[in-house]
């Protein structure tokens, strides 16, 4: 085929989407990466400064208090959502009537933005629950979650596993129902228990699902936001800040676009890490089966 | 051994009653406390309202401003997820049927940027675009759209075409039929379960985007989640109006879902295998 014909092709399949692909996510992400070395304020730049952003980011205690607080969150959410989606997926698979509307109510949550879940359950634990606990004397509500670090942190894993719950229970329920069911027959046949089945016929035939899950729940981890400002606003005292939120406030609340930018890339280098760790892991899981 | 499967099944039963009952709870608050005065509110949030007070919506509604935002948020969304559509098949058509060094390596590096969080570029992608944005920021918000949703989509897309034989399109040729004709008519119709998957997947993110908009749309052009983010600061002062605000914008997405029940769970697990 002739040169002129590929050219064309080219020009109108691809073109155009790599272009905006280019300008919106390349060029701002190499952009960003040059700013780092350089004394940029957000407008321009006057002379490079080598790593001074990183020392500086890295001397910063607000942040070491935000990435521990970030990768405890990522833990604890990753296993926490992943345990109650599973949990959430056998359920709505052991052939209930009323699967399908548990199904749904379980999935509901997650159509809704993290802002307005932020909002409902700042309702929740600041108004609601104190009231119910007056009302009926339960001293575990006493307090608003929302006021101490650690009470903070738990809500924000709550909120965060009834949100994203759902949508990972789809995705195990995809792997439960794709098991083929003459191999589970084959197995109760040879009067295996159910727990066993889970343990050595469902899960390792779908691994796949867990794979996938892990690195969703990883990612999310890491970027979470909207429910992040929403629900404990980074308060109290800037110290429920998650990495994403952290970054919104070095650049845009406090003007530190170098440092900023650079705890961005920092942050960028953990989620790649983090997934190419974990997806590494995961695959070879699937291989072994 | 039947007598224990059917208490097994209403252990069953019971946990998913009460979890479920967990999952929905949050709802019926704010649904009930939607219709209340603020005092009924704050002396019990779990009672049923005595009358039914439509006040807080008529007063959310104007604070939110809602049929402006709500249309606001159907214009981006339906324009962003109509893009995607039409970009991301077409370029997954192409780098799936061209065999060459180069189109490997695009789609890998399309496939590598879904691993970059928005953060990593967001301060830089400000200063760039800033012109852009005060010219048009709709528009330049569904600029932005397409470019970062763009490699989800096009991968989505060349998992699919990539299972379907070559010989169609080169029978097609054979018969005359040029690249175009050959992917609208021949292609796009066989790839409608992706494009089921695809329009979900963009439609719930960009409905609900929270950090891009925020960043980009003004007050006149703000959606549904930067109007509800209104009542966020006003908590101590008007519980009610918020609880009524709160649900106007959740209940667009919620009856599309109820409506469309089946298309999402199915796009969802088939987006989740590729």
């Amino acid at each position: 085929m002739n040169t002129g014909y590929k050219v064309r092709k080219f020009g109108i399949f691809a073109a155009l989407p790599l272009a905006i692909f280019s300008v919106v996510l390349v060029l701002p992400f190499a952009q960003g990466f040059f700013l780092t070395f350089t004394n940029w304020n957000g407008f321009k730049y006057t002379e490079f400064s080598g790593v001074a952003n990183y020392t500086k980011s890295f001397k910063d205690p607000a942040f070491w208090t935000t990435l521990s607080f970030t990768l405890k969150f990522v833990v604890v959410s990753l296993v926490a959502v992943n345990v109650v989606a599973f949990g959430l997926a056998l359920l709505v698979t052991a052939k209930l009537r009323s699967s399908t509307i548990l199904r749904t109510f379980f999935f509901v949550p997650n159509l809704i933005g993290g802002v307005v879940l932020g909002v409902i359950w700042q309702f929740i634990f600041n108004t609601a629950l104190i009231s119910i606990s007056q009302r009926y004397s339960l001293p575990f509500f006493s307090d608003s979650w929302l006021n101490e670090t650690t009470t903070a942190f738990w809500a924000l894993i709550i909120v965060t596993v009834w949100q994203s719950s759902g949508y990972m229970m789809i995705i195990y329920i995809t792997g439960l129902i794709s098991i083929e069911q003459d191999v589970l027959e084959a197995a109760r046949v040879d009067g295996a228990s159910a727990f066993r089945t889970l343990m050595t016929i469902k899960i390792p035939l779908m691994a796949q699902a867990f794979t996938i899950s892990l690195f969703l729940t990883l990612r999310n981890g890491f970027m979470a936001y909207d429910v992040n400002v929403a629900l404990t606003g980074g308060g109290p005292y800037r110290t429920t800040e998650l990495i994403s939120m952290h970054i919104f406030q070095d650049a845009f609340a406090f003007g530190n676009f170098g440092t900023g930018q650079s705890k961005a890339v920092i942050m960028f280098l953990m989620v790649a890490t983090a997934a190419l760790v974990q997806v590494s892991i995961s695959k070879r899981m699937e291989v072994q089966r | 051994m039947k007598s224990q499967g059917r208490t097994f099944r209403k252990i069953i039963f019971a946990v998913g009653s009460v979890l479920s009952f967990a999952y929905v709870m949050p709802f019926v608050l704010v649904f009930i406390n939607a219709f209340k005065p603020k005092y009924d509110i704050l002396r019990n949030p779990l009672s049923w309202p005595k009358t039914l007070d439509w006040t807080n919506f008529q007063q959310a509604m104007e604070k939110m401003n809602f049929f402006r935002s709500l249309t606001n948020s159907i214009i981006i969304t339906v324009i962003s997820v109509s893009a995607l559509i039409v970009f991301s098949s077409m370029l997954a058509f192409y780098l799936a049927r061209t065999k060459s060094k180069l189109s490997k390596v695009t789609f890998l590096i399309l496939v590598a940027s879904m691993i970059v969080p928005f953060q990593a570029l967001m301060i830089p992608f400000m200063s760039i675009f800033a012109q852009f944005v005060s010219l048009n920021n709709r528009a330049a918000l569904v600029f932005f759209y397409i470019g970062f949703g763009v490699a989800l989509s096009t991968f989505l897309y060349h998992g699919f075409i990539s299972k379907i034989p070559m010989d169609l399109d080169e029978a097609a040729a054979m018969d005359g039929a040029n690249d175009l004709t050959i992917f609208w008519k021949i292609m796009f119709p066989m790839l409608r379960p992706v494009t089921a998957t695809v329009a979900i997947v963009n439609a719930l993110w960009i409905w609900n985007d929270f950090l891009l908009p925020r960043l980009v749309l003004t007050p006149e052009t703000q959606t549904l989640p930067l109007s509800t983010y209104l009542f966020y600061g006003q908590y101590s002062t008007e519980y009610g109006q918020a609880m009524a605000g709160l649900l106007l914008a959740v209940l667009p997405i919620i009856v599309f879902y109820l409506i469309l029940q089946r298309q999402f769970i199915s796009g969802i697990s088939t987006g989740a295998v590729k």
